[in-house]
């Protein structure tokens, strides 16, 4: 019998052609989308492709720190440490606070449902508002500091982190609080001989994590609020010395590849 | 009861087992691992940083108390008494308040849409770049180098990259997306190839076996299998990327809502204005959330 | 005089009946298997006894005492160290060491700041020893439980109900995550709790001939309601086959 030769079921062929049109609809959808949102940004692929080998031969020949970048240094390490301490301030501030709302809004602990409401949902518009907008806010009522930029990520970061704390204490200790309200053990005792042990070690690993994201924003949170590494870019961007721009750059990647791989490391021993 | 239960030991041979340490006369009933001496120390290094932090932060003078009394007092505004002001968005003054609610929207569409080609853009290499970096795929050799370059790449703060595009593409559309599509790159790529290593071994196995060649695998086993993860993700990347075009639109030029909250920030100093923009960020923002809640109980990609 | 009375118990999750007018009530040292297809509500009345869930309605009184529905918080708390409770996943702090697990079960009698700091009496630690001897572990006293297997953590389950010093034990399926060779051993140390120190164990099986083997008195559930109650030896086939419906007829063959 000749396998080929023999005409197929209906139902196969429409299976195949059915998927295919659903294929070209969907792919015919993300094409009318992305021309529709090309046009109201005035986004266009080919300037695109363009700038890019132009502006990456650019980088080569441009952002290359020179010697008055080096002598500049001290002063953009001083700005970096700055930046440094003020993204792991705003996380383990955050995390402290966070720390009690998770409390509140996780299943495993919450102590009724209007707290589980409120903290939930406290979170969820601290997480929702980005960073950039935190900043802005902040920069009316506090002025251009550092002290803005901390609260900016403060901010930012508390909404994240209680989520995050709030699906931790869940995944890791629904069991064991079921076991101690079951032995007869209080609320206080639930949470330090159940949920702090086992969900410590993840909880700080998010705290690591959120560090290594505040490193980052924590540069345009600079720029908009004037404090930090990020000012320091903009000064020297706005002055047109790229080279002295670069070295801000390549500081910040440093400092980010190096606490991701303090971060990694830390967090091998922990978990 | 007690007695009970050493009538049970007794059986077993002995009062209570020797296996114990003591130490002062107490019976010891913790141990010390190195994972939780490694927790501790981590622990007091970040208290310490946060603590020595506070001390030195740099506040300008401000009158902290006062500024957080006022900062409460805005944020009332803010949510209370939003409004906007025609002219800021290319309205004239005798607009009424419907039409620059949709001259507003457009301004948000413009942040969506930044968001959308971006995701798009770095979508698409991320897909071809996670294929060459998943190690059931490729080498390891190529899935190193990949890699490592992309760390690179995720290194750069976002801002940087648009703000580093600008120089040679103008501030605009084309610098934010190009600028934005390299860290959806990174994040995208990454979730990519750990769906696409997910995948059964054997299937790959039986597949080669049969002759197939790389591109059939990738087509008719790989991407058939990963392709809810990879939508979800996908998705995922594009809440984040509304985000960041708004700060991209604040902090480079990028246009879109992000710009009209520097402006009314910066330049107008118009509190409820600001409530006006933050307000309309936030139902765009919660919606995608829901969305991508739903999706993610759906498809189950790994937290974040 | 029964040591534990429940009576009209009635259980409902929004609108959905998981217990209906159940009653029944066990004499003080005897072995009780509760049987019967899964979401038949064998794990909420199990869950219900020491109000890890609240039921609806109806009375659950333990040696005559105040009905536990009715109790006030430190009530609950002070009957809930009477009743030792073990679970299909352990439910230890996998983090913490065998002892530390075990002292858990010694929590409701002590204050808070004690309890929440860890700081036990010498007694209650030569207690925690002398209960893991019983069960076997003296060897593993200082290992953290995520290094156990999973009869061994089973057993820590055990010991941590063991040092309450409890009337009655509660099992909510005890053996329905481990293997046969485990599961025998789990199901023999409770027998030797309920001979030896003559606590009374309620015991939620998934597996008919384990209960047959072990219980001597069976309750079989049906959709919330109590279908059987009798000693094993009656548990007929056709008893088997009224308490799990369609399901009985592979339980049988098996």
């Amino acid at each position: 019998m000749n396998l080929y030769s023999t005409s197929l079921p209906k139902e196969t062929v429409w299976y195949f052609i059915r998927k295919r049109i659903g294929f070209f609809l969907v792919l015919s959808g993300f094409i009318i989308i992305a021309a529709g949102s090309s046009r109201l940004t005035g986004f266009s692929l080919i300037d695109a492709f363009q700038a890019i080998p132009r502006v990456v031969s650019w980088m080569f020949s441009n952002l290359i720190p020179d010697k008055r970048a080096f002598e500049r240094l001290p002063r953009i390490l001083e700005k970096l440490w700055d930046t440094i301490l003020m993204s792991v301030m705003s996380s383990v501030t955050a995390a402290v606070f966070a720390f009690g709302f998770a409390l509140l809004g996780s299943v495993t602990t919450k102590p009724n449902n209007f707290f589980a409401v409120f903290s939930r949902a406290t979170a969820s518009i601290n997480r929702n508002i980005p960073v950039a907008a935190w900043a802005m806010i902040f920069l009316l009522t506090f002025g251009q500091s550092s002290f803005t930029g901390f609260l900016a990520l403060f901010f930012a970061s508390f909404g994240f982190l209680t989520r995050a704390f709030i699906e931790t204490i869940d995944e890791t200790s629904i069991s064991s609080v079921e076991a101690l309200r079951a032995v007869g053990a209080g609320y206080s005792q639930q949470v330090m001989q159940a949920v702090m042990p086992s969900a410590m070690p993840q909880m700080i690993s998010w705290v690591l994590y959120m560090i290594e994201v505040n490193i980052r924003s924590a540069t345009l949170v600079g720029l908009l609020t004037g404090s930090g590494i990020g000012f320091m870019f903009s000064i020297y961007y706005k002055s047109l010395q790229y080279k002295s721009a670069s070295m801000v750059i390549l500081t910040i990647v440093v400092v980010v590849l190096l606490i991701e791989y303090i971060s990694n490391s830390v967090r091998r021993r922990i978990l | 009861m007690s007695s009970m239960i050493s009538a049970g030991t007794t059986a077993a041979g002995g009062a209570i087992p020797q296996h114990h340490h003591v130490r002062k006369g107490r019976i010891v009933i913790s141990k010390v691992t190195p994972a939780k001496l490694w927790l501790r120390s981590v622990l007091a290094v970040l208290v310490f940083f946060t603590l020595y932090g506070f001390l030195t932060i740099d506040t300008a003078g401000a009158d902290l108390p006062a500024s957080f009394v006022q900062t409460v007092r805005y944020f009332w505004i803010m949510f209370t008494s939003p409004r906007a002001v025609a002219s800021h968005f290319g309205m004239s003054q005798s607009a009424g308040g419907f039409p620059v609610f949709l001259s507003a929207v457009k301004v948000l569409g413009i942040t969506l849409a930044l968001a959308f080609l971006s995701t798009l853009t770095g979508g698409v290499v991320a897909l071809v770049l996670g294929l060459l970096a998943a190690r059931n795929l490729t080498n390891d050799r190529i899935s190193n180098t990949i890699k490592g370059i992309v760390a690179f790449i995720r290194a750069v703060p976002t801002v940087l990259w648009v703000l580093i595009f600008a120089i040679g593409a103008g501030l605009g559309a084309v610098a934010a997306v190009i600028g934005m599509s390299f860290h959806t790159v990174g994040h995208l790529m990454k979730a990519y190839s750990e769906s696409f290593e997910e995948l059964d071994e054997g299937v790959i196995e039986a597949l080669r076996a049969s002759g197939a060649k790389w591109p059939h695998i990738i087509f008719q086993a790989v991407m058939p299998s990963s392709i809810t993860s990879i939508l979800s993700w996908t998705f995922i990347r594009f809440e984040i990327n509304f985000a960041v075009a708004v700060a991209m639109g604040a902090a480079a030029g990028a246009g879109g809502i992000g710009f009209n909250l520097f402006m009314s920030a910066g330049y107008f100093f118009d509190i409820r204005e600001i409530g006006y923009i933050t307000l309309m960020i936030l139902v765009v923002a919660l919606l995608m959330e829901v969305i991508a809640a739903r999706l993610k109980k759906h498809y189950q990609p790994d937290a974040l | 005089m029964p040591q534990l009375h429940v009576k009209n118990l009635t259980k409902y999750y929004k609108d959905v009946l998981a217990l209906s007018d159940v009653s029944f009530a066990v004499e003080k040292g005897d072995f009780v298997g509760i049987i019967g297809p899964s979401g038949s509500g064998k794990t909420t009345l199990v869950r219900c006894i020491n109000r890890l869930i609240t039921a609806t309605g109806g009375e659950i009184c333990l040696n005559n005492d105040k009905n536990i529905l009715e109790m006030n918080r430190s009530e609950i708390r002070k009957a809930r160290t009477g009743i030792g409770m073990i679970f299909q996943h352990y439910n230890l702090v996998d983090r913490l060491t065998v002892i530390e697990n075990v002292l858990h079960g010694r929590l409701g009698y002590k204050n808070t700041v004690s309890g929440v700091f860890g700081h036990y009496t010498e007694g209650e630690k030569r207690k925690a020893l002398e209960v893991l001897g019983l069960l076997g572990l003296d060897e593993h006293v200082y290992r953290r439980c995520d290094q156990l297997s999973g009869g061994q953590k089973q057993r820590v389950g055990i010991a941590r109900a063991l040092v309450q010093e409890p009337e009655i034990i509660l099992c909510d399926e005890p053996i329905s995550s481990l293997d046969p060779g485990s599961s025998k051993k789990i199901m023999d140390y409770l027998r030797k709790i309920q001979s030896e120190l003559g606590i009374t164990i309620l015991v939620n099986l998934h597996q008919v001939d384990v209960a047959r083997t072990y219980a001597k008195r069976i309750l079989g559930f049906n959709n919330g309601k109590l279908v059987y109650d009798g000693p094993s030896e009656l548990l007929t086939t056709e008893r088997i086959q009224e308490i799990y419906g369609k399901e009985a007829h592979e339980l049988i063959l098996n």
